[in-house]
């Protein structure tokens, strides 16, 4: 029962996508430095961690061949970010509500 | 590939202890496991008689407040990282769960052996602390107390981060091995409960226990260099951590409960020859708990200074989790109707199960309730559910599930009517040791405490006549076990007839579990 | 990831034998590769914590991370960002040049990748040595006295600097090793179009390093 794979449709991702890709990141971190000289208010955590967001999708969806996969493994990332997200509300829902002295944040 | 020699089993196959302390065989490592947890249960079964003895009377009797709040620790650090958290899955889930999906083996077995070494070194660590002061924090380690305590607090912390490692590598190896080996024609729905339960847990055990790794970490931090994270003085927060720590610590007593869970409906489909009633909705609610363990963990922290918002929704959820939890229980009962029953001392330890964890869930959601926990938080009554739900639940099915696989696991059977003692023994004496626990907590006995008041001096008497009694059952249930293995006589193949995979194959097993691959054709319970 | 028995046939080729459990190459190729996604998940979930420390205490005290920003260079951690984008870049290639039976070029990238790794914890060796310099430690250890430590608390957002960064470059040190381990291999020719898995393992542990940087970077260098 040892017979090793061989003529799997194993994708192969051109090498022209990788650069591509390689590209587009590098564009990426110019505009986050770049959007961080203005003040956008509240919302510059949010262009912040948005901007990172996408690079962080083309290395998990290129890089790490997630869109050609299983999409199970897709799954698994995205259970893994929601409960982050759900430790984060819950504690901050916790921490936003306290009345003792007044609001906390 | 296979040896078919019929004489040639995974205990025998090879010899000397560095073949077992090398195995990749995780028949080998599950039996490893087992050792250590028994020994670990020894220990901490040791302190809880010391903890019981000196609660027996009001006032020091054999230990003074510094010491008791060691021993309490200790009790608690042991039981449950090195007992309950690992007891089942790292046990009974390595040795069975390949087989009873028709595998070879785990996806991973050099992880395996790894996670083995994980625990006995995370064990060696905690015991380190003895040396050094010891800790008396208490296994929930709140700040800011846990930040300035004793020496031995970040050894002990240490030791939990490398044990939490043991836990990751086993729930990672499940999940893989029930998605990746499982045999030819089966399904997902034609696995057993047991596994459907191992691998709700197992996802736990990955996506929770990284998030008490940093915890424990940046507790080691602020303890080495006082980052602040969680030390009032320097702008942190103290409920920050509690909520750090219970957003694994809630889903870890789901990793405890779910595989006891699961080993309940093994017993109950093989000692009442009956498939499970409900399978998929069984099925189902394991991965309902352990979705739904996720959002519940300020339960713990009502009285913590949390707001009244967040409790009021983390009491409201957690509520929810009653629901799959019962739809269980209803589906063993049902299990049970118009079936041809088996009373051997498994299924005892099953039905004592269903008994003592139905008691210890209920005062579970009247602890959800906030306007009642207010009033019992810290007291013993919470000490009292929380035992009916570890011992009265998970405990009892591993001593269910111990039983009942012993003949599997070395081919030999053990004493039926000592095993019925040791049910009989572990059975009163856990309810005379608990249930008074109850009242005390009703009555306002804060947990934790070194000594009490007069007035709680009766019901504390009766509880430590219960823990030696419950003692004494544990010390007669590891000599019939250990007289099962060295010298029990041989067992059937498949003494109780029961229709799982693992039962399809020799006691003990060959190495490969299985002289042929095997190929299913049907569910896992069907009995005629 | 098994580094089951190895044989060379008769021309020297490498040929892998996969472990006894695993049906064939093919399921076992699948199985360390589901395996590693759910490490980084435990990995998301650990560094994750972190984060949502951090996000939480920015959120309360923010003069404290503000000024605590200010110590840091961003064009060192741009530096750092392209860095080990390029790095990421390298790893996914030396996949590509194993699927396509090109042992120099997987040597090449592989030998790229870890000379970025090299670089990236320099520059995150100046950085930090100049922090130790000034005194900009966590806690109890913070003895910096310019104006900015007027700030209540500013000793925490130091904590969190060193907590992030220093568990970061843990795992940077780790990639590396197991970089090195792969050029060895790759020097005996174990990879080809017909087995790369460690390559893969390694390489998705390697990404991973690379996203969490991506994040590190915005919230860590460019909130001031």
């Amino acid at each position: 029962m040892a017979h090793d794979h061989h003529d799997n449709e194993h994708h192969i991702i051109p090498l022209g996508t990788y650069f591509k890709v390689l590209g587009a990141l590098l564009v990426l971190t110019v505009l986050t430095v770049a959007a961080s000289r203005f003040d956008f208010g509240s919302f510059n955590t949010i262009i912040n961690i948005g901007i990172a967001s996408i690079k962080a999708s083309l290395v998990l969806a290129i890089f790490m061949h997630l869109k050609y996969d299983d999409r199970l493994y897709l799954v698994l990332i995205l259970t893994s970010v929601f409960f982050l997200i759900v430790m984060y509300f819950f504690s901050v829902l916790d921490l936003f509500t306290r009345i003792s002295q007044g609001p906390i944040l | 590939m296979a040896s078919s020699d019929p004489n040639k089993n995974y205990l025998n196959e090879k010899s000397g202890l560095m073949s077992w302390l090398t195995t990749l065989d995780h028949k080998r490592i599950g039996v490893m496991y087992m050792i250590a947890v028994m020994f670990f249960f020894l220990c901490g079964g040791i302190f809880a008689m010391l903890l019981r003895t000196e609660l027996i009377h009001a006032g020091p009797t054999i230990m003074n407040s510094q010491q008791y709040n060691q021993v309490m620790t200790l009790h608690g650090a042991i039981m449950v990282f090195m007992v309950i958290i690992p007891g089942i899955p790292a046990f009974m889930g390595n040795f069975f769960l390949p087989m009873q999906i028709g595998a070879k083996d785990v996806a991973f077995p050099k992880l395996n052996l790894i996670s083995w070494y994980c625990l006995i070194i995370g064990a060696i660590v905690v015991v380190a602390s003895l040396f050094y002061h010891g800790v008396d924090t208490g296994w929930t380690f709140y700040t800011p107390y846990s930040i300035k305590t004793m020496n031995g607090t970040t050894l002990v912390v240490a030791g939990a981060f490398i044990i939490g490692f043991s836990s990751i590598l086993t729930g990672l190896n499940f999940v893989a091995t029930v998605h990746k080996l499982r045999a030819p024609g089966m399904s997902f729905f034609r696995m057993p409960l047991f596994v459907w339960a191992l691998y709700s847990t197992a996802i736990l055990q990955v996506l929770a226990t990284p998030v008490l790794g940093i915890t424990l970490l940046l507790l080691v931090f602020e303890r080495t260099m006082g980052i602040g994270i969680f030390d009032p003085e320097m702008g942190g927060d103290p409920v920050l951590f509690q909520h750090f720590f219970w957003f694994y610590s809630h889903p870890a007593v789901y990793i405890m409960i779910l595989p006891a869970m699961g080993v309940v409906s093994e017993l109950m489909a093989t000692f009442c020859r009956k498939p499970v009633f409900g399978y998929k909705a069984v099925a189902f609610s394991s991965i309902g708990i352990a979705a739904v363990s996720f959002f519940v963990w300020g339960h713990h922290m009502f009285v913590s200074g949390q707001s009244e918002v967040a409790g009021i929704l983390f009491s409201f959820i957690t509520m929810l989790v009653g629901v799959p939890t019962a739809i269980k229980c209803f589906n063993w009962v049902a299990t049970m109707y118009k079936a041809s029953i088996r009373f051997d001392s498994p299924f005892l330890f099953a039905l004592g199960f269903l008994f003592l964890f139905t008691i210890g869930g209920v005062t579970g959601i009247m602890l959800a309730t906030i306007g009642f926990d207010v009033h019992v938080h810290d007291t013993y009554f919470v000490v009292a559910h929380f035992h009916y739900v570890m011992v009265g639940g998970t405990l009892m099915a591993i001593m269910g599930g111990f039983y009942y696989w012993l003949p599997k696991m070395f081919g030999r059977m053990y004493n039926e009517f000592w095993a019925r003692v040791t049910f009989v023994l572990i059975f009163v004496g856990f309810n005379v040791t608990f249930f008074p626990q109850f009242i005390l907590g009703t009555m306002g006995m804060p947990r934790r405490y070194f000594d009490y008041l007069p007035e709680y001096q009766p019901l504390n008497t009766i509880s430590s006549i219960g823990a030696y009694t419950i003692g004494t059952g544990f010390l007669i249930a590891l000599f019939v076990i250990l007289h099962c293995i060295f010298k029990g006589e041989k067992a059937p193949d498949n003494p109780w007839g029961a229709r799982t995979l693992e039962w399809q194959t020799k006691s003990p097993p060959p190495h490969e579990n299985f002289y042929q691959q095997p190929v299913v054709t049907g569910g896992p319970y069907e009995y005629r | 990831m098994s580094t089951a028995n190895v044989s060379h046939s008769s021309s020297g080729e490498y040929h892998h034998h996969t472990a006894h459990h695993f049906e064939n190459a093919e399921a076992e190729y699948n199985a360390s590769k589901f395996g590693v996604w759910l490490f980084l998940c435990t990995e998301i979930l650990m560094f994750g914590g972190l984060f949502v420390g951090y996000i939480i205490y920015h959120q309360r005290y923010p003069e404290i991370f503000h000024t605590g920003a200010k110590f840091l260079d961003w064009r060192l951690g741009a530096t750092n960002t392209v860095v080990l984008l390029i790095s990421s870049l390298t790893m996914a290639l030396s996949i590509y040049y194993a699927q396509v039976n090109n042992k120099k070029m997987v040597l090449v990238n592989l030998y790229v990748t870890l000379a970025c790794a090299f670089v990236f914890l320099g520059i995150k060796w100046i950085e930090w040595s100049h922090k130790i310099h000034e005194g900009l430690l966590p806690g109890r250890l913070f003895h910096y006295d310019g104006p900015e430590a007027a700030v209540k608390d500013l000793p925490m957002y130091f904590g969190f600097y060193f907590g992030m960064t220093g568990l970061h470059a843990s795992h940077v040190i780790c990639g590396m090793a197991l970089i090195v381990w792969l050029i060895v291999r790759a020097h005996k020719g174990h990879f080809g179009k017909n087995y790369w898995t460690p390559l893969e393992c390694v390489g998705l542990f390697w990404h991973l390093v690379d996203l969490i940087w991506i994040y590190l970077f915005p919230l860590l260098y460019l909130i001031g």
